[in-house]
């Protein structure tokens, strides 16, 4: 489309190639190579959004990552996307968007009210007006604000993408950051030195400010083509660096092109976490505003952005422009738009002397020196604005569009994630980030050198200073560049303090009076300012206006801009999508899934799983939902005999001549003294004395035993034991080994279980004289090597035979035969753990961090002589007090009440407070009725009472019984059996 | 984030360490009480500048590793492995 506001050919526009969008319902055309701002503005449009706060009009501003204003809703297939970036995003065909934040439409938004109602409205009311009455907030309050105020709409079913975005580990000497002037010299000589670089810039082509400026063409080209060509250096447009971590971890995300993201299978962002030796941040300044009223109106832009626009869509911003500026840099824009026949209305430049205003005047552009921009006329867009000479009398000229330039701040914001303090340079009115060298270099303009050829120089020379640190040698770039046109210093200018809104923050809505404000109510820091005010807490993080609030902020304290200082924006430099960082790793692939040797063979009998920690178990072999299959289960085994997989416990070897001494010292009870063919039931502490896990630990040589931890803990018993080992034991001469996934293991237990085991192992003596409750032995099943325990979870006469992982299936299946004539079937983690609680065995939701040995019923357990982790500590008065949580059963005492975990045991007479609560409860296998295990307070002194099991949420409150935790064959009968 | 080098493994991403924590800290000998043993498990110098920890190679060799580290700008002094000689 050639509107009127498209003068001519850009460097990235394509004048073949129109491209047909939509916004807010109407069709309209651009090219390629536009950004829908540009097109936008090719359009004739101006009016882009409506403001956060006080629903003002609002337009571009800038034309790039910077922008405060021209957010949009992205319409899509997917839904909708709130807050793209207009002046980012790249335009395409069938595009559709819509303006945001405005109700009933763009042009009437009936909470514009906002506006004229500010006075009621100044930074920090929400934390004074709504104070009270409390239940106000909630009701009243909250629902109104989040209707008026926030940014865009979200949609659930955005980002439901089959692979939205993939992360990728990215290694280089040294990081570029911007393809700058600066950049791209400093990229050629690292590379010249043979060094390997990794360029990125956030644009979606590489030159920065040499797109802006003719004379630079061939250099850029020549610069960009000789990186291309080097094997050693990687470019990479399109790619933002979102934050500094430190040690040269570097995080950016790259926004993948359409027909990119197309080729690589619908990716759209790519998170590149970076490590590199050195970097060399050559992220260029931004252009600041200056704060006076009505500077948010639409038409009211920067400077450097009209320039932009010009150059690399063909694209006026105004057919009428003004200029309002305090430096010579600025003047480039009015020198371009008046050599492409904008009729440039006119310059109101701060400052008395300036060569660049002297060049204008020559051009034959009106500059009005010493002088002020006091107002802007026009609600929707500027029609005329008002200056005046200090003192002197208003002055006003008819415009379209008010260009500002306050200045440039050099962007510093990850050189001072890493550290860099901050220098005021009073040449450029601006702070500059010291780096420490060891880490790299600031380069350009993002240290406050300005013009090409300069900041082209200076990365040329650090990029050098940075390669001999890496003890290579560069070649010289090629020289000399393009000359900078000579200028005159700016005149520093934060506010033209007159009646009526002057913005400092544009996407947050807050103005200098704002910050007056904050200094008032006692903010004075500036992060303190900040966070009362919301300066700089938008997504753009105060790009163009964070220092003219900090300006505002230290004039009202009386001090210099320097002492003042400024805010150090954390990470992320953009808003970032969540998927971006989510990469590969969402929903099967969120983590990793852990599958038995026996899966397979589970699912073929119908089992349904569940995930226990990274596992997936069988929990029932059946379908049907409830207790009826579960109870099935556990009853064949209390009746019968059943089968199930335990290979997910812990397993760990620890052998050597030390392996007994050792385990003295990390179990609370004794194993040394172990003999060899024979298990024991220990007990873990942590150092602080409270529980840390329990399990069976067997000797199967004089120098070898195995350990088991429960399945939830054993990265965490693991770790604890190579800690101790290596922090405290490091004389003892033993080995540690993680053998949980060599091993599986399966439980075969229930009155039948001898049969079956003497059946399956014709050639072990399991009678109970040679293989008693707690032997251990190494023994072959159908010719495999195996291991052979004589131990119980469920409360059953019950064995455990553990095999190589790799012959699971023949041993479970030759078990599964000799098992035949007693009818053995498999019990899945339900059944199981109804046949623990019932026989008052503990496990993870008991073992829950807060509970000591003796809450337990442990405290005998731990052994009076010699040294073991938590032994002091275990002691503690606390601990041993009456009234701490102790393990009891619970039962109803009507059977037909159930009881549920979480239930809170309360006093039925008084009712006030909690004594505790059930952690597990089950059907009984035995009999008819619910029992559970709790942890109730000073409950072994409780056996007996009567309380009350209260779960509100159910409106369910059965009267209870506390009784003994062995709910099942106290006298261990059964297990000895 | 960190990073870290492995005496064993060289320079590797600090998530595949697991802190554990003060490493100035000496757990009592034998005839130690409560106060010992409370110290030793809760009281901590937090210092500005430099600090001994504990760093286990958990995705790697496995191996605790003393760390020296600069609390305040992360520089990373020095890397060894624990002492083998030490405690029981």
């Amino acid at each position: 489309m050639r509107g009127p506001a498209r003068l001519g050919a850009g460097v990235l526009t394509d004048s073949s190639q129109p491209l047909a969008f939509v916004f807010d319902g109407k069709s309209l055309r651009g090219l390629a190579g536009d950004t829908l701002a540009s097109a936008l503005l090719a359009n004739g449009y101006r009016l882009i959004g409506r403001s956060f706060k006080y629903h003002r009009p609002r337009g571009i501003v800038t034309a790039g990552p910077e922008e405060p204003c021209a957010l949009v809703e992205l319409i899509t297939a997917a839904g909708r996307e709130p807050n793209q970036l207009a002046t980012t995003l790249p335009l395409r065909e069938g595009l559709v968007a819509q303006s945001q934040h405005r109700w009933p439409s763009l042009r009437f938004d009936a909470l514009a009210v906002n506006d004229l109602c500010s006075r009621f409205l100044p930074a920090g009311f929400y934390y004074k007006t709504f104070m009270a009455p409390a239940w106000a907030w909630e009701k009243v309050f909250e629902p109104l604000i989040r209707r008026a105020a926030g940014l865009g709409r979200l949609e659930a079913t955005v980002g439901d993408h089959a692979d939205p975005a993939e992360i990728v580990h990215e290694h280089a000497d040294v990081l570029v950051v911007g393809a700058g002037a600066a950049g791209l010299a400093a990229a050629l000589t690292l590379a010249s030195g043979g060094l390997r670089v990794l360029l990125l810039e956030q644009d979606s082509i590489l030159g920065g400010g040499t797109l802006l400026d003719a004379r630079w063409t061939a250099w850029r080209e020549r610069a960009v083509a000789t990186l291309r060509a080097s094997a050693l250096v990687r470019c990479l447009a399109r790619t933002t660096v979102l934050g500094a971590y430190g040690h040269g971890v570097f995080g950016a995300l790259e926004t993948l092109a359409p027909e990119e993201s197309v080729r690589f299978g619908g990716v759209r962002e790519r998170l590149r976490v970076i490590r590199a030796r050195r970097v060399v941040l050559a992220c260029g300044a931004i252009e600041r505003l200056i704060a006076f009223p009505d500077n948010d109106r639409p038409g009211v832009m920067l400077a450097g952005a009209a320039l932009s626009y010009l150059r690399r869509q063909g694209v006026t911003v105004g057919q009428r422009p003004v200029f309002f500026v305090n430096n010579d840099e600025a003047y480039e824009a009015a020198f371009a738009l008046k050599a492409a026949g904008v009729p440039v209305v006119g310059v109101v430049d701060a400052r008395s002397e300036s060569l660049a205003a002297d060049r204008a005047t020559a051009a034959g552009i009106p500059v009005f020196r010493d002088c002020a921009v006091e107002s802007v006329s026009g609600g929707a867009g500027v029609t005329a604005i008002g200056f005046s000479k200090l003192g002197g009398p208003r002055r006003r000229l008819v415009a379209d569009s008010l260009l500002v330039s306050g200045g440039h701040s050099p962007y510093a914001v990850l050189a001072t994630q890493l550290g860099a303090a901050l220098r005021w340079r009073e040449s450029i009115a601006a702070f500059t980030p010291e780096l420490d060298p060891g880490l790299g270099v600031v380069a350009g303009a993002a240290r406050g050198i300005f013009g090409l050829g300069r900041a082209a120089s200076d990365g040329a020379r650090l990029g050098a200073q940075v390669a001999r640190a890496l003890a290579t040698a560069p070649a010289a770039v090629e020289t000399p560049f393009p000359v900078d046109p000579p200028s005159t210093p700016l005149a520093a200018l934060w506010e033209v303090r007159r009646p009526g809104k002057s913005f400092v923050d544009l996407q947050n809505d807050v103005t200098a009076n704002d910050v007056r404000l904050a200094h008032q109510e006692g903010y004075e820091h500036v992060e303190h300012m900040k966070r009362f005010t919301t300066h700089g807490m938008a997504t753009d993080q105060g790009r163009i206006g964070g220092l003219v609030g900090c300006a505002i902020l230290a004039a009202a304290r009386g001090i210099p801009v320097a002492q003042a200082g400024q805010p150090k924006p954390r990470p992320y430099a953009q808003p970032t999508p969540f998927a971006a960082l989510a990469g590969g790793e969402v929903r099967k692939h969120y983590r990793p899934q852990r599958r038995l040797p026996l899966h397979i063979w589970h699912a073929a009998a119908g089992a349904t799983f569940v995930s226990t920690g990274l596992w997936l178990r069988p929990l029932v072999y059946s379908a049907t939902p409830g207790w009826d299959p579960v109870l099935e289960e556990a009853r064949h085994v209390r009746q019968g005999v059943g089968i199930t997989d335990v290979s997910t416990l812990g397993k760990l070897e620890v052998s050597g001549p030390d392996a007994g001494r050792f385990l003295d010292y990390i179990y609370a009870n004794t194993f040394s003294s172990l003999a060899v063919g024979r298990a024991r039931y220990g007990i873990m502490l942590r150092e602080d004395g409270m529980m840390l896990d329990d399990g069976t630990t067997a000797r199967l040589a004089p120098n070898q035993f195995v350990l088991t931890t429960t399945t939830a803990n054993t990265a965490t018993v693991l770790e604890h034991m190579e800690f101790q080992q290596q922090a405290h034991c490091g004389r003892m001469d033993l080995l540690i080994s993680d053998v949980t996934d060599q091993w599986a293991q399966f439980a075969v237990a229930g009155p039948r279980a001898r049969e079956v085991i003497a059946a399956a192992l014709p050639a072990v003596d399991v009678s109970n004289e040679a293989f008693p409750f707690m032997a251990a032995a190494s023994t072959d099943l159908a010719g495999i090597p195996g291991r052979l325990f004589r131990i119980s979870f469920s409360g059953e006469l019950a064995y455990e035979i553990a095999i190589p992982a790799r012959h699971a299936v023949e041993a479970w299946q030759a078990l599964l035969e000799a098992g035949r004539r007693w009818d053995i079937r498999p019990y899945g983690l339900d059944a199981l753990n109804s046949l623990r609680i019932e026989k008052g065995h503990i496990t993870g939701a008991e073992l829950n961090g807060n509970t000591s040995a003796a809450d337990l019923g442990f405290g005998r357990m731990l052994k009076k002589q010699g040294d073991f982790v938590g032994r002091i500590l275990s002691q503690r008065p606390g601990l041993l007090a009456a009234e701490r949580l102790q393990l009891v059963g619970i039962r109803p005492v009507d059977p037909s009440r159930r009881l549920r975990n979480g239930m809170q045991l309360v006093d039925g007479a008084s009712a006030q407070a909690s004594l505790g609560y059930i952690t597990s409860s089950t059907p009984a296998t035995q009999s008819s009725g619910w029992l559970g295990l709790a942890l109730l307070s000073g409950g072994r002194a409780r056996l007996g009472q009567h309380l009350v099991a209260s779960s509100p949420i159910h409106a369910d409150h059965p009267a209870v019984r506390v009784v003994s935790p062995h709910m099942l064959d106290p006298e261990n009968a059964r297990v000895r059996a | 984030m960190l990073r870290l080098p492995c005496p064993f493994c060289g320079e590797r991403d600090e998530t595949e360490f697991r802190f554990r924590g003060d490493a100035t800290v000496v757990r009592p000998g034998a005839g130690a009480g409560l106060d010992e043993f409370n110290a030793y498990v809760y009281e901590r110098a937090n210092p500005l500048g430099w600090h001994t920890e504990w760093w286990l190679h958990a995705a790697g060799c496995r191996r605790l590793l003393k760390v020296e580290r600069d609390t305040l700008t992360h520089e990373i002094r020095s890397v060894t492995a624990a002492a083998t000689d030490g405690g029981h």
